[in-house]
């Protein structure tokens, strides 16, 4: 075996692990951008970061408080903080935040009259779909069997063109 | 296929009616951030920021003519471009200003060379009564209705259009209930 290629892939091998903890490296960053935002309590803060997870950044539009560096984002998570930390229950945090930006700033929309059609619609689709095939699979169903066999008058023509 | 031919006919419809509601203004996708419309102003306490008087809820219950609160900031650009039309606004409908996440002294230089068209002044230094009004930056603005109704707003910078075709009726009905 030639040893070329190993010596080439050892050197690789930092270059691919840079590569790798670069692209790792948004996952592994803390949602907060300053570890004295954090509560002191484990568990008030994986639930201030679950809530932060739901609410949208309002000046990014598509990205959570939590995943946001903005600073509107980073004055909204220490709202929610400030609550978790008085025992405030998700609802009550939830319904704060809606009552001044109303349910824009939750990132999934509230299941209600106005939004009934799109939580159903993938129901919906699915069941309109279904019934689409049923109906095209039973009218193909019932379509006109094999035709009917030949007469004699038919057999006698066939026989003469293929005998030319 | 009457079935595809009847839904394609009601997303026509519906297409039809937004399309037509963004022409004629009652239907704007863009008005999302809009659940204060018709509520009381929020509680907040804002200190003085030079050179007007800083002002609270109670100001504003207190209220027996409109007034226009408009959140503003040194470092906000739109704010700056804005700032001619509340100065020539100023005359005909009392405005106060709100300086939203600005040193005081900064907010007070940037009124000396804008011009001041604000009545008070208070100073919003960490932001957090603007997240009490829902603002999501700057410069946003409110018309506040007598007993401290907060009665539009608006999160552009405003214009003289925009005064003529929305601020100006909304102002004659609030004068004439």
């Amino acid at each position: 075996m030639n040893c070329l290629p190993s010596f080439r892939l050892r050197r690789l091998i930092p270059a691919f692990l840079l590569g790798l903890s670069v692209l790792l490296a948004p996952a592994l960053v803390l949602a907060v951008d300053d570890p004295s935002e954090m509560l002191p309590d484990a568990k008030q803060e994986a639930r201030a970061e679950a809530i932060g997870s739901q609410l949208r950044c309002l000046v990014c539009q598509n990205e959570s408080i939590e995943d946001s560096s903005a600073g509107l984002a980073r004055d909204l998570r220490r709202v929610v903080r400030e609550h978790v930390a008085k025992g405030e229950t998700d609802r009550q945090v939830m319904d704060w935040m809606v009552a001044r930006y109303g349910n824009f700033i939750r990132l999934s929309p509230p299941l209600s009259g106005g939004t009934l059609l799109l939580w159903g619609m993938p129901a919906l689709a699915l069941s309109i779909g279904l019934a689409l095939a049923f109906f095209a699979y039973r009218r193909r169903a019932t379509s006109p069997k094999a035709p009917p066999p030949l007469s004699d008058e038919e057999k006698a023509r066939l026989a003469k063109l293929t005998k030319e | 296929m009457g079935l595809p031919l009847a839904g394609a006919a009601v997303l026509g419809v519906g297409f039809w009616k937004m399309l037509a509601g963004m022409q004629s203004g009652s239907f704007n996708p863009h008005d999302v951030n809009a659940p204060v419309l018709n509520r009381p102003v929020p509680d907040f306490t804002l200190p003085d920021q030079a050179p007007g008087q800083g002002f609270a809820t109670q100001d504003l219950k207190a209220l027996t003519k409109p007034v226009l609160v408009n959140f503003f900031a040194s470092w906000c650009i739109p704010c700056l471009a804005e700032m001619p039309t509340l100065v020539a606004l100023k005359d005909d409908l009392e405005l106060w200003g709100i300086a939203y996440k600005d040193r005081p002294e900064n907010a007070a230089n940037f009124l000396k060379h804008s011009g001041n068209p604000f009545t008070r002044l208070g100073s919003d230094r960490d932001g957090r009564v603007g997240i009490e009004w829902g603002i999501s930056g700057v410069p946003e603005t409110f018309l506040i209705g007598p007993g401290g109704v907060i009665r539009w707003h608006t999160a552009t910078p405003l214009d003289v259009e925009t005064i003529r075709q929305t601020l100006v009726p909304l102002l004659a009905k609030l004068k004439t209930p």
